[in-house]
Order: structure tokens, then C-alpha cells, then sequence
């Protein structure tokens, strides 16, 4: 493996730990909202404040993580990422606003306010899509160079069926995922009418996010014919996918092992991310923008990977800490401890 | 070249708005993490709450802090794409070091937020907010590193528009690092600690002659002194870095216009045609804060072409900043000195009212020490590397985007003070107080 694959290996690794982190966050927000609609609050809420205030600062780290990795390795992105993103990171970076700011002014602030767990749940699944569409314009075809400079072209992006399909997926995943873990955790709970809710929820969600995986694949071979051969060569990982796909279906369909059910689906996402990854090789920006050509000088490589390597010394300990804090404590997670500052 | 001035303020808006934030969170986790220390040690439950209802308030702030953090890190590269890529591939490693300083900060923060009294040991729970405090203030000394470096750039060489010998370690060590690192965590620390003074003189005012109030009022102002005094000292060890590396933008501070030796210092007074009027003229002052010698030379604005001259206005921005840091200083050394020798004074509402207002001052002081800053190493975004035009985006929609975040911020603003304020009336620290006797059944004073 050379130091370009290593560097990409370890943003993607992170990226994918705010994809699915996120998603949940993102997911909880929408049900929350869904049923303060419906009249159902009090359940969703009770796991919102339980699990995701104490780590939603966390999850923004990873992404933190993930954007100044990326200039740090590859500082070429900053040039054309940097230059075509402006409106829709900025957009992004507004949903995400109002999600922190949710937790800090409504969960420790003063509760209840309606209109703002409505913003909460709408930014939910904004965010997702809108963040969604750097991945739409990494396949190519969008950006074109203009005097050197890299431009957008934001018609031809609002009318190829491959972002709209990309913008559903990102949706339906979130929801998928996030329902499929709040049934777990409301299940570990003991709350018997929330693992209800929410396990009916991971089963709607289930068959259009498969749906709108196996669409995309196919936008491709129109959109950028050089991925769609690329995908091709990975199709065990993508097999592999659907199998622990249908397995994660199964297990919550049948009401049994929720914990087991959210493994699959992770590993279910683990395949088709890193599936999706392993074939973009060598692409960051088609076909601008290569791993390679982007790539930072040698010593700050292999600072940047020293720097990683006792970060990670530092982290995996602390989120240890963390997990079991939050995580894996019987009684926190069932509500009998309160001990919010 | 719209574009470019848009840009800038865009970056100026997110940078001054984030750095209110971000200051409290570098400083407040030490404050909070004194009080919960004297508590322990003297087993005084007063300091204890002092500490839990900072930290409740601390969780505020740091949302917003996190929220426009997080926006200006995307903005650099949104904003300034080639300054990016050039930094990116000079300056990341501190960047990429920050990261983990935010890591480290946000998981034991949750942790330690939640687990009041959890623990059997407060020692324990004490122990969780070491992690917060590092990482806060490591993320302002990563962060303040990259700043430095765009001042005093080093560790690579262009040759023909191409980086070579880069050594992240060199950039990262670059002349003006110590000061500034040491500057910024130390006035981060004072401001802390005048801002919750001020809000314990406010309560004080305002009807509450709770010991509690008191006692945060000598803790915050105690610590309030020492930082004042290290950004005194430190300071002025900033204006020897100037003067040595950086002369224009000391030169540009102080309207100092022909190079010569026994400098005089110009404070206040205003620019009319080129021609200082109403200054106070110090004599030898200026040679003595660069070069710690009444004698010594120091090098003026003709030295320097025009178009690589910062704005004069930079000159208020400075009276401005020492004017306040010294009056702070002022005024936390005679509550000592007035504690000690037990003047009625400085129990009065007047000076009450003094320590109220150095809340709002402490933070005028540090804008106008980062403005002082950056626009100060105007026109350059990397000093005598690149020009702050060269750096900026080519796209055109910034000036949209500027009225976006500006009305996110204004929403953002108001909304962490209409909550604080909120989260406090509604829970008194006299209700806390007795809510707490009731549940432990002893009697604490
Ligand atoms: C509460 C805030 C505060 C207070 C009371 C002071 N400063 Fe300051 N100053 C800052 C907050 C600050 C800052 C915001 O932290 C700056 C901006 C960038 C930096 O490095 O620190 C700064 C910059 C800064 C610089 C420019 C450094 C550079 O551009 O590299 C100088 C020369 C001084 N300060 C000098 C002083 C002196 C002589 C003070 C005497 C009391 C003083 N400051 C008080
Ligand atoms: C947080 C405290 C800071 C404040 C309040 C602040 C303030 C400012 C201001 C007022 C300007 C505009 C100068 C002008 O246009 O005349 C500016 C420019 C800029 N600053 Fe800072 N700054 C801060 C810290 C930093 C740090 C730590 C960095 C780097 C990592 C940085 C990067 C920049 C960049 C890229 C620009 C734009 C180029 C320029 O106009 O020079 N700033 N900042
Ligand atoms: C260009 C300048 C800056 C950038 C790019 C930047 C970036 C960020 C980012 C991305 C976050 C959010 C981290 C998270 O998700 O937890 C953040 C928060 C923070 N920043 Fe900044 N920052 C800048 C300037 C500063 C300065 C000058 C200081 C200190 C003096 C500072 C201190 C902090 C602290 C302590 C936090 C943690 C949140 C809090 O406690 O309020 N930052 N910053």
C-alpha cells in the first residue's frame, strides 16, 4: 500500500464514522419531529436527550476530522473543492447550525418548542442531502474548468437523475440507519412501544434504500462509464452488501437480536462505502483530480500520519470511555441516573 | 476583486463572532476547574456549585462555539482556496493536530457534563475536566500556531511556483509562535475570568448579597489579576517580535513614520492629513517597547513601499486593546489591595458597577487585538508570500452567502443570551442552594 492509499484509507474511514454516527443523529431528529406531529413525542424524545446530546458534539469532530484531513493530505481539493462548494457547504454548514444549536438552547436551555423540533427534523434530512452532493459532483461532469478556475454548473447538476438519485439515497439511508439503531436502543431500554415505532420505521425505510443503492450503479453507466467498469470489478463487496442487507431486514422483521440486526446493517455499509471508494480509485475529482497528482509533499505525509497515529492513541481510549459512559450502561440508558450538570 | 472583499468580510464577520465564543470556551473549563478544586480541597459546597452553574452556562457557549468553529474552518477553504492549498501543504500538521485537541475536549466534556455526582469520589469526577481544559486550550495553541505562520511564514521555499524543502516543524516553530500562542491562551484565560466576575458583580448588584457571589467574585478577579498581568508582560513582548520580525505592522500601530532612534511613543490623539494631532508623547517609549533600550532605532513606514503598508488605522485598534488591559489591570490590583487592607470601597456599588463593566471591555479588548492582528499583516495573507487578493475565492455568490451568516449569527447571538439568561433566572442560586441542604439533609452554611 503507498502513502496516498494509507492517507485516503484514514479520511474515508472517518468519513464513513461521521456517515453512520451522523446518520442516526440526523434520523433521530426527523422521528422526533414525525411524532411531536403524531402526538408520540415522549418516546422519541427520551432517547434523543439520552444518547445524542451527550455525543453530538463528538460526531461534529468527525467531520471536522474529515474536511481538514483532506486539505492536509491532499491540498489541491482546497483549489477545486474549495471554489465550487461555496453555496451548497454553506447551506450545509447552516443545517448544521441549527442542529447544534437545538441541542444546546432546547435540551439544556428551555424545552419545547415545537417549531424549532421541526427545523431540528428538517435540517435532518437537508444535511444529508445536501452534503450528498459532493459526492455527486466528485463522479464528474459538473464542474468545468473557466479561465482555470473551476466552476459549477448548478443547472446541468439540478437536472441529472444521478443527483436526484444520490439526494434519495442519502435520505432513505439516514432514516434506515437511524431507525434500525433506535430500535436497538430503545429495546435496550426496556421501552416497549418505542422499539415498536421505531422497528416499523427501519422496515419502511429498508426497500427504498436498496432500491435507490442498485439505481445509482446503474445512473453511473450513463453519468461516468469509467466508475460504472470500476464498480464492476468490486462486485463481491457489493454481494456481500445486500446479503448482510437482507439479514438485517430479516433479524428485525422477526423481532430478534436488534444488536446483532445493527451489526449487519453496519457491515452492510461498510461494504458498499468502502466498495464505492475502492472504485473511484484513483478519482477525487473526475477527471481533474487524482490521489496522486493532489497529493501533499512527502514530509508532510508522513508528519500528518505520525500526528495520526498518536491521535489515535489518545481517541480510542477516550470514545472507549465514552461508549461505555453512554453506551453500554444499563441504567443510564434505561433512565434511572440523571446526573446532568 | 468583489469576490476578494466580499470574502474578507465574510471571514472578518465568522472570525469575530467565533472568537467570543471560542475564547470562553478556552477559558472558562480552567475557571470551572478552580472552583470545583477549592471546593474539594475545603470541602465547601459553595465553590462546587459555582463550578456546576458555570458549567451549565459553559455548554451554551460552547454549542455556538462548536457551530461557528466549524463554520470557519470550512470558510477558509470555501473562501481562500489558493491560500488553502498553499497552507495545506505547509502549515496542515497543526490544523490536522487541532482535530484531536477538539476530540479530546468534546468526549470528556459529555462525559463530565453528565456524571454529576455519579461518582462516589469527586476527586474523580474533578479528574474528567483535566481532558476538557487541555484540549480547549490546546486547540487555541494549534490554532494560534497556524496564525503565527502566516505571519512569519517559514520551513519551505518557492522556487518558480513550486514548494520545496517543506518541513512542517519549522513552520510550525516560526518566530512569531511564542508570543502569540502565549498572548492569545493568556488573554483567553483573563477574559474568562472578568466576564463571570462581572456577572457575579452584576448578581451582587442586583439585590443578591449572597457569600456565594462573593466568593466568585474573589476567585474570578484573583485570577483576572495574574492573566492581566501576563498580557501585560507578554504584550509587550509581542511589540519586541514586531519590531524585530514584523517592524510595518509596529511601525503602522504606532504611527511611527521615519525611522530613527529614541523613538517616542504616540498614544491616542488622531491622523489629519498625515499629521499626528492630540497624541500624548511619551519620549524613548517606543525604543524601549521594541527594543527594551531608550536609544534603540526603530524602523518607520518609509522603509516600506506604499502598497505593502498596513491600514494606519490599527493605531486605535492598539490604544484601544492596552488602554483596556491596563485599566483591568488597575482595577484588579486595587480590589486586592482594597481586600486586603479592607477598604469599604471596593464593596461599593460604584465599584461594583467597574467590574461590570470590565465584562463588556475584556471583550471590546480582544477584538481589537485580533483586528489589531490581521489587519495589521494586511495586504499580505502569507507575509511577503502571498497577497490577501491572490488567496481569495473566484466564485461570485460570496456576497449572498455573507447575508446568510450574518443572519445566522445574529440568530445565534441572541439566542445564547435569551437562554442563559433564561436557564438562570428560572434556577436562582438561593433556590439551588436550598434545593441541595434539603436532599443531602446537612447544613452548608
Ligand atoms: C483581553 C485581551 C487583550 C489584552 C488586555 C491585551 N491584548 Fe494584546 N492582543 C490580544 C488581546 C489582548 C489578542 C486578541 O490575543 C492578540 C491578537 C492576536 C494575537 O496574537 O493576540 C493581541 C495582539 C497583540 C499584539 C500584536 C501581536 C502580533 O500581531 O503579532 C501586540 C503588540 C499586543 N497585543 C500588545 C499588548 C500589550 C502591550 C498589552 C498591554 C496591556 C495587551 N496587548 C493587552
Ligand atoms: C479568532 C480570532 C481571529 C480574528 C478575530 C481574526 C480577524 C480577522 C480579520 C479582522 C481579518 C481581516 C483583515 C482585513 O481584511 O483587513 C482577518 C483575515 C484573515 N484571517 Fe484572521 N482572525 C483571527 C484568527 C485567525 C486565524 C487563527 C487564522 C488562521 C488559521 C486566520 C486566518 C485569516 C484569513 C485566511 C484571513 C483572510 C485574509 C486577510 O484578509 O488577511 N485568522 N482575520
Ligand atoms: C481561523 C481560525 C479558526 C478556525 C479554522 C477554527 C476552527 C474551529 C472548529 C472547526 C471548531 C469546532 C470543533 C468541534 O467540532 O468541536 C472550533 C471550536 C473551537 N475553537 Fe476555533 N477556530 C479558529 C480560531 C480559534 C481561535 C483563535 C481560538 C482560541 C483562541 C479557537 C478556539 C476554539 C475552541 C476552544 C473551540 C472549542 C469550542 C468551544 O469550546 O467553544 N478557535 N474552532
Amino acid at each position: 500500500m503507498n502513502i496516498e492509499i494509507l492517507g485516503i484509507t484514514v479520511l474515508w474511514v472517518f468519513l464513513f464514522g461521521y456517515i453512520m454516527i451522523g446518520a442516526i443523529d440526523f434520523g433521530a431528529g426527523f422521528f422526533n419531529a414525525y411524532s411531536v406531529l403524531t402526538g408520540k413525542q415522549r418516546i422519541l424524545t427520551n432517547v434523543i436527550q439520552r444518547y445524542l446530546s451527550p455525543v453530538w458534539e463528538v460526531t461534529n469532530v468527525f467531520l471536522v476530522f474529515f474536511f481538514v484531513g483532506i486539505i492536509g493530505f491532499f491540498p489541491k481539493t482546497a483549489f477545486y473543492y474549495g471554489t465550487t462548494l461555496l453555496v451548497p457547504v454553506s447551506f450545509g454548514i447552516i443545517l448544521l447550525a441549527i442542529r447544534g444549536s437545538y441541542y444546546a438552547f432546547e435540551t439544556y436551555g428551555a424545552r419545547g418548542h415545537k417549531g424549532y423540533s421541526f427545523a431540528y427534523g428538517a435540517a435532518g434530512l437537508l444535511l444529508p442531502a445536501s452534503l450528498s452532493i459532493v459526492l455527486t459532483i466528485s463522479e464528474g461532469g459538473f464542474v468545468e474548468l473557466v479561465d482555470g478556475q473551476p466552476v459549477l454548473d448548478y443547472w446541468k447538476l439540478f437536472t441529472s437523475p444521478l443527483t436526484w438519485s444520490i439526494v434519495v439515497l442519502s435520505i432513505a439511508a439516514t432514516l434506515y440507519i437511524s431507525a434500525a439503531f433506535l430500535t436497538w436502543y430503545a429495546n435496550k431500554a426496556g421501552d416497549r412501544e418505542a422499539t415498536d415505532l421505531l422497528r416499523k420505521y427501519a422496515l419502511i425505510w429498508a426497500l427504498p434504500t436498496i432500491i435507490t443503492a442498485g439505481g445509482i450503479i446503474f445512473e453511473l453507466r450513463k453519468h461516468n462509464p469509467l466508475h460504472y467498469e470500476n464498480i464492476q470489478r468490486f462486485w463481491p463487496m457489493f454481494l456481500l452488501s445486500f446479503l448482510l442487507f437482507l439479514g438485517t431486514v430479516f433479524l428485525i422483521w422477526k423481532r430478534r437480536q436488534y444488536g446483532a440486526a445493527f451489526g449487519m446493517l453496519a457491515g452492510q455499509f461498510v461494504f458498499a462505502f468502502f466498495g464505492y471508494g475502492a472504485s473511484h480509485y484513483p478519482y477525487l475529482l473526475y477527471p481533474y483530480l487524482t490521489i496522486y497528482d493532489s497529493f501533499t509533499n512527502h514530509a508532510m505525509a508522513i508528519a500528518l500520519i505520525i500526528a495520526f497515529v498518536f491521535g489515535l492513541l489518545l481517541l480510542i481510549p477516550s470514545l472507549y470511555l465514552l461508549l461505555r459512559m453512554f453506551l453500554f450502561n444499563k441504567d443510564y440508558v434505561k433512565g434511572k441516573e440523571d446526573h446532568h450538570a | 476583486m468583489d469576490s476578494v472583499f466580499y470574502s474578507r468580510v465574510l471571514t472578518e464577520l465568522t472570525l469575530s463572532f467565533h472568537i467570543i465564543y471560542a475564547t470562553i470556551g478556552v477559558g472558562v473549563p480552567l475557571m470551572i476547574m478552580l472552583a470545583q478544586w477549592v471546593g474539594i480541597k475545603k470541602n465547601d459546597e459553595h465553590y462546587i456549585l459555582l463550578a456546576r452553574r458555570w458549567a451549565r452556562g459553559f455548554v451554551i457557549t460552547v454549542a455556538v462555539g462548536v457551530v461557528t468553529g466549524t463554520a470557519i474552518g470550512l470558510q477558509l477553504s470555501l473562501l481562500w482556496p489558493n491560500f488553502m492549498e498553499l497552507a495545506g501543504n505547509v502549515i496542515a500538521l497543526p490544523l490536522f493536530m487541532e482535530t484531536f485537541a477538539f476530540f479530546f475536549e468534546a468526549i470528556f466534556l459529555g462525559i463530565y457534563l453528565y456524571t454529576w455526582d455519579r461518582f462516589e469520589n469527586q476527586k474523580k469526577h474533578f479528574l474528567l475536566l483535566i481532558p476538557v481544559a487541555l484540549g480547549a486550550s490546546f486547540s487555541a495553541v494549534f490554532i494560534t500556531i497556524v496564525n503565527a505562520f502566516m505571519n512569519a511564514p517559514q520551513g519551505f521555499n518557492l522556487v518558480n511556483n513550486e514548494l520545496i524543502n517543506v518541513n512542517p516543524l519549522v513552520a510550525m516553530f516560526n518566530p512569531a509562535m511564542p508570543t502569540k500562542v502565549a498572548h492569545v491562551v493568556g488573554t483567553a484565560y483573563m477574559t474568562s475570568a472578568f466576564l463571570l466576575a462581572a456577572i457575579a458583580a452584576f448578581r451582587l448588584l442586583r439585590g443578591s448579597n449572597h457569600i456565594y457571589h462573593k466568593k466568585a467574585l474573589y476567585l474570578t478577579l484573583k485570577v483576572g489579576f495574574i492573566f492581566s498581568v501576563s498580557a501585560a508582560l507578554v504584550g509587550d513582548l509581542s511589540g519586541k517580535y514586531l519590531a524585530e520580525y514584523q517592524p510595518e505592522k509596529l511601525a503602522a500601530a504606532e504611527w511611527h513614520f521615519e525611522t530613527e532612534e529614541n523613538a517616542p511613543l504616540m498614544l491616542y490623539g488622531v491622523l489629519d492629513d498625515g499629521e499626528v494631532k492630540y497624541a500624548i508623547k511619551i519620549p524613548y517609549a517606543l525604543s524601549i517597547l521594541a527594543h527594551g533600550s531608550p536609544t534603540a532605532e526603530v524602523i518607520g513606514l518609509d522603509q516600506f513601499p506604499e502598497e505593502d503598508t498596513p491600514p494606519l488605522y490599527i493605531h486605535y485598534l492598539f490604544d484601544i486593546m492596552v488602554t483596556i488591559g491596563m485599566t483591568l489591570l488597575a482595577l484588579s490590583a486595587i480590589f486586592w489591595i482594597g481586600m486586603w487592607r479592607k477598604w469599604s470601597f471596593v464593596e461599593s456599588r460604584l465599584f461594583r458597577w467597574l467590574i461590570v463593566i470590565s465584562g463588556p471591555l475584556v471583550f471590546i479588548s480582544l477584538e481589537a487585538g485580533w483586528w489589531l492582528a490581521e489587519v495589521g499583516r494586511q495586504p499580505w495573507i502569507l507575509r511577503n508570500i502571498m497577497r490577501t487578493s491572490e488567496g481569495a475565492t473566484s466564485s461570485g455568490q460570496v456576497p449572498t452567502m455573507l447575508v446568510l451568516f450574518a443572519l445566522l449569527y445574529l440568530v445565534l447571538g441572541i439566542g445564547s443570551v435569551v437562554v442563559l439568561r433564561r436557564m438562570f433566572i428560572r434556577n436562582p442560586v438561593e433556590q439551588e442552594i436550598a434545593d441541595r441542604q434539603q436532599v443531602k439533609g446537612g447544613d452548608i452554611q
